[in-house]
């Protein structure tokens, strides 16, 4: 697992890039009430607004970690927003991204290195 | 206030942080926003029990009558719409500060004490407020700001029975009614009012109890904390403004749907009518309608409409939100915003632009909720 800066955590499941965010970063964003997600097939850069994520107090955007087309997206948090809260890591996943080259995850933080920069 | 000043602290700031607080600057203090179990929980635990809210970073300001009540309530009334002259003794009711051209100033509730008035205001008005009130109230009122008190709010159906258990008399006091209470050879100013659309209470008390009155009632089931964040979705679902944001100085009393904060001796034909900063055009509004309306609003989808959405009508743009968020209660997001008159009826069909897209909006009856003041 890698992280990003914006407390976004990165899993490689085959040629695809899971994308979800990290406990502490669901636990400062509270409770979360509505989700809107990208349109599958979507050619996103690095950088891009491409999930809304609305908590009880307040609208954040989720930003793509890398360059890429979106494969899917995980539909299941329209209805239930709140698993970005009950299960960040699992259930509370957002979207899986195919990148060209695997290897752009290697400047991302581990898992050490995210834990020392929210620390 | 500028914006380097430090933020203050709360007298109970260790207690808040004792309970997990989350601290947020708001209106010059450190405020907790919500508390481990967040705003979600804490707004469900205070509509169906008690929630314990620290509000001291509100005014509270006493009115000390120089030449008798009688005097000093005409001469309130010279600054705001609101019958004070006939608020009798352990009464309380809500008013409102006007300016010459009928914008709000701010709003706040004011309680005839018998020897004196207690006006409490919002914080960020606190030190214009009292300036306001020494620069019209001098020569019949000592114009005191009360900085040694605490002020609590317990709010929910359960906290009749959670208070009664420290105040017992609290239990006959109906909404809007003011007492004094005896706690550990303390005074606390109890009002049953609130800002949640709840049964519930004011407590003012000196800072020295303030932490010991706080655990006594967190120890108990029913009472659990919740923060700024439940206070602002809680009296959003009951149709309650926001001083900054649904009602400021360029709205007037009626456009934000608070004419019923004019009671009909301060209307026209009334013995007292008029004689208010701005009467001209509130009167005038109350007899012909104001040209806007704040109204409740309802987004036809799961996303939020937050404060500052456009507002529009038939690719026209009508008005903007000034509260929206989520409504746990109602579970679905909710707002309040101004429209023209027109498109004021409940059920009517607005678009509001999220993200560069335009959703659909209907306006909605206030509040969200029915509310559940013990009368």
């Amino acid at each position: 697992m890698k992280y990003t800066e914006d407390h976004e955590w990165l899993r490689v499941e085959g040629d695809l890039v899971v994308v979800g965010i990290t406990e502490h970063a669901a636990t400062q964003l509270g409770d979360v009430v509505f989700v809107e997600l990208p349109e599958v097939e979507a050619m996103v850069a690095r950088g891009d607004e491409v999930v809304v994520i609305e908590s009880v107090k307040a609208a954040s955007d989720i930003l793509a970690p890398v360059d890429g087309e979106i494969i899917e997206v995980n539909d299941a948090l329209v209805d239930t927003p709140r698993l970005v809260n009950d299960d960040p890591l699992g259930a509370g996943w957002f979207f899986k991204i195919r990148v060209d080259d695997l290897s752009v995850l290697d400047d991302f933080l581990d898992e050490d290195e995210y834990e020392e920069m929210i620390a | 206030m500028t914006e380097d000043t430090a933020l203050r602290r709360l007298a109970l700031n260790d207690l808040h942080l004792a309970l997990g607080a989350r601290l947020v600057p708001f209106a010059g203090y450190e405020m907790p926003v919500q508390y481990s179990a967040g705003v979600m929980q804490e707004h469900l635990h205070t509509r169906a029990a008690a929630g314990l809210f620290d509000v001291s970073h509100m005014g509270q300001v006493i009115l000390w009558p120089k030449v008798g009540m009688d005097r000093l309530a005409l001469a309130l009334e010279a600054l705001v719409p609101a019958d004070v002259a006939g608020l009798k003794p352990g009464r309380q009711r809500y008013g409102l500060f006007t300016d010459m051209r009928g914008g709000i100033l701010d709003d706040f509730m004011v309680a005839n004490r018998e020897t004196h008035f207690l006006v409490v205001v919002n914080a960020a008005c606190k030190a214009a407020d009292l300036a306001h009130m020494r620069a019209h109230l001098s020569p019949v009122a000592e114009v005191i700001g009360v900085t040694d008190r605490a002020l609590l709010a317990l709010q929910g159906p359960l906290s009749e029975a959670a208070l009664a258990r420290l105040l017992p008399d609290v239990a006959r006091m109906r909404f809007l009614d003011v007492t004094t209470q005896v706690w550990q050879g303390q005074d606390i100013w109890v009002s049953r009012s609130g800002y949640s659309g709840e049964d519930g209470f004011e407590l003012s008390l000196p800072e020295t109890h303030a932490r010991a009155f706080a655990e006594a009632l967190l120890a108990m089931p029913e009472v659990a904390p919740a923060g700024l964040g439940a206070r602002d979705s809680l009296r959003l679902e009951a149709g309650l403004c926001l001083y900054g944001h649904d009602i400021d100085t360029t709205t007037s009393p009626v456009e934000a749907g608070l004419g019923w904060a004019i009671q009909p001796v301060r209307r026209a034909g009334g013995a007292r009518a008029g004689g208010f900063p701005g009467a001209d055009r509130i009167l005038r509004e109350l007899a012909d309608g104001p040209s806007r309306l704040r109204v409740g609003l309802r987004p036809e989808g799961r996303a939020p409409m937050r404060e500052g959405t456009a507002l529009f009508h038939g690719g026209t743009r009508v008005g903007t939100v000034t509260s929206g968020g989520f409504g746990p209660s109602v579970g679905a997001p909710i707002a309040m915003g101004y429209v023209p008159r027109a498109l004021a009826g409940p059920g009517t069909l607005l678009q509001g632009e999220v993200r560069s897209r335009h959703m659909p909006v209907a306006v909605s009856a206030l509040p969200f909720r029915t509310t559940a003041y013990k009368r």
